[in-house]
């Protein structure tokens, strides 16, 4: 069952690649497939594998609704001061981020 | 035909019969839970040819799940982040019981004489308890701090002796003590200003002492279950000397308290160190500068080694502390994502679960070589059997 979708996954992978050299204003598909895993491994580790949330607040679309995109992203980017959010700027740069918060705010759980 | 159709179904029933009674029976010892987090599964593994026994699915979310054991050690309480709390039979391979008792969970403990289950929620915050067998609730304990209606999310969640579980309020900064000998009328004894945001807690094997640690500042809180009259304080206050934590991407843990001979090993938060405490007057007596932020401290059931993991980006590494020399004395690098480490009840091996490898290496802790490998679907925590004895697991 998995080996198919991994497969799958290198030939993204691979695509992502080629594309990447090419066009640098959007998020590859490799990155956008590393970036899906940090979501639900590591962000999940306090907002819930599947974005309910946790230590921190839930992460669904409904949690979400309302928010203005650029706060997100600079939450994603900076953490906030005094609560456990750290800030991921090393993880990734500010164009990740808000495709990050595109997924988050239409909760999309897959990768494209 | 008709004849021999039938005895042909005579001859089945009879081979199915000499095979049930030809399974010996087992015991669960060396029986384990590992947690492949994403699949909502559990397998059930043994450690002595080390190899899986079972996978149990329709365990919901979990992520960050843990699992504590029946006294008798047949069964495993499984507690998913989505407020399941799942009783799992280890010999049969499924699911005994099953609820989702609350919306989203991070823990739980088993009570000293066995009989009641406790679970620590997020939300809505607070713990519940249930009967271990029928898993019937018992009592509900909301987390509110003083006057305010506003409830805390609960951690730190462990059993003590006198049929008592202690947790830490997250929000509201307080220790709780619940006499459950009663299990409908709990009577809980609050220590409030503990310390900010304590995001851990554990108790030392021998139930004396109740541990928080603290996120929100540096610092353990410490609680004297022996004299509990005598207060919550305040130990390795401002151990990071005023120096700034690092961001912190995966917040540590306090799993079991790892000691050995009256020094204990605890996790400094946002900062590359373990430190290193004297339990006997509770001060530092030193601090181990490590690869990466450690996530868990563990110490081998002798006491000889302690191992570490790290939180991202050094999660690929896994380092053992020598106690006698109090020196690294071994870097290991299992793969991507390491999450947890469980040794074997005496100790000569440590199980350790790789989430990205998709894959639990078992080491053997005196020539650290890697003796073998399972597969898991992205596992996580890893609980085995032995638990079921110790006071605080």
């Amino acid at each position: 069952m998995r080996r198919p979708r991994h497969k799958t996954g290198i030939i993204l992978a691979a695509l992502g690649a080629l594309w990447s050299g090419t066009i640098c204003a959007d998020v590859s598909a490799s990155r956008q497939v590393e970036l899906m895993h940090l979501l639900a491994q590591d962000c999940g580790s306090c907002h819930g594998l599947t974005r309910k949330g946790g230590l921190g607040p839930a992460l669904t679309a409904e949690a979400l609704n309302g928010k203005a995109p650029i706060m997100l992203r600079d939450v994603i980017l900076h953490g906030r001061p005094g609560t456990p959010m750290p800030p991921w700027e090393s993880f990734m740069n500010a164009q990740e981020a808000d495709w990050l918060v595109q997924v988050l705010i239409q909760g999309r759980t897959d990768a494209r | 035909m008709r004849a021999n159709s039938l005895s042909n179904l005579f001859l089945g029933l009879a081979g199915a019969a000499l095979v049930s009674a030809c399974v010996s029976p087992r015991g669960t010892g060396d029986l384990g839970i590992v947690i492949e987090r994403a699949a909502g599964s559990v397998q059930v593994v043994e450690t002595t040819t080390r190899t899986r026994l079972a996978q149990v699915s329709g365990l919901g979310d979990l992520s960050h799940a843990s699992v504590v054991y029946s006294r008798d050690a047949r069964y495993a309480y499984v507690f998913g982040r989505d407020g399941g709390l799942t009783k799992v039979d280890l010999l049969q391979g499924r699911i005994g019981k099953r609820i989702v008792q609350a919306g989203n969970a991070i823990g739980g403990a088993i009570s000293q004489d066995g009989g009641l289950i406790a679970v620590s929620n997020y939300e809505p915050g607070g713990v519940k308890v249930f009967a271990a067998d029928t898993l019937e609730l018992l009592a509900d304990i909301p987390a509110g701090s003083g006057d305010s209606q506003h409830r805390s999310k609960v951690v730190g969640l462990v059993d003590a002796p006198g049929e008592v579980f202690v947790f830490s309020l997250y929000d509201a900064g307080e220790i709780w003590m619940a006499d459950m000998r009663h299990p409908r009328q709990p009577q809980i004894r609050k220590f409030p200003n503990v310390g900010k945001q304590p995001y851990d807690g554990t108790v030392t094997p021998d139930g004396r002492y109740y541990i928080a640690g603290l996120f929100g500042e540096d610092g353990l809180a410490l609680l004297d279950l022996w004299q509990p009259e005598k207060g919550v304080r305040r130990v390795l206050e401002g151990y990071g000397r005023g120096e700034e934590p690092l961001p912190v991407f995966k917040m540590p843990h306090m799993d079991y308290w790892a000691q050995a001979n009256d020094i204990a090993y605890v996790p400094a938060v946002g900062r590359h160190e373990v430190l290193v405490i004297d339990q006997k007057n509770w001060t530092e007596v030193g601090r181990i500068a490590m690869a990466g932020q450690p996530v868990f401290v563990v110490a081998r059931p002798d006491g000889r080694q302690v191992w570490v993991n790290f939180a991202p980006p050094d999660n690929d590494t896994v380092q053992v502390i020598d106690t006698l020399s109090r020196t690294i004395v071994k870097t290991l690098k299992p793969g991507k994502a390491v999450l947890h480490m469980e040794f074997t009840p005496r100790g000569e091996n440590v199980w350790i679960s790789v989430r990205d490898e998709n894959r639990v290496d078992v080491y053997d802790t005196g020539t650290f070589e890697r003796v073998t490998s399972l597969p898991a679907d992205k596992p996580s925590g890893i609980f085995f059997s032995a638990r079921a004895q110790r006071i605080g697991q």
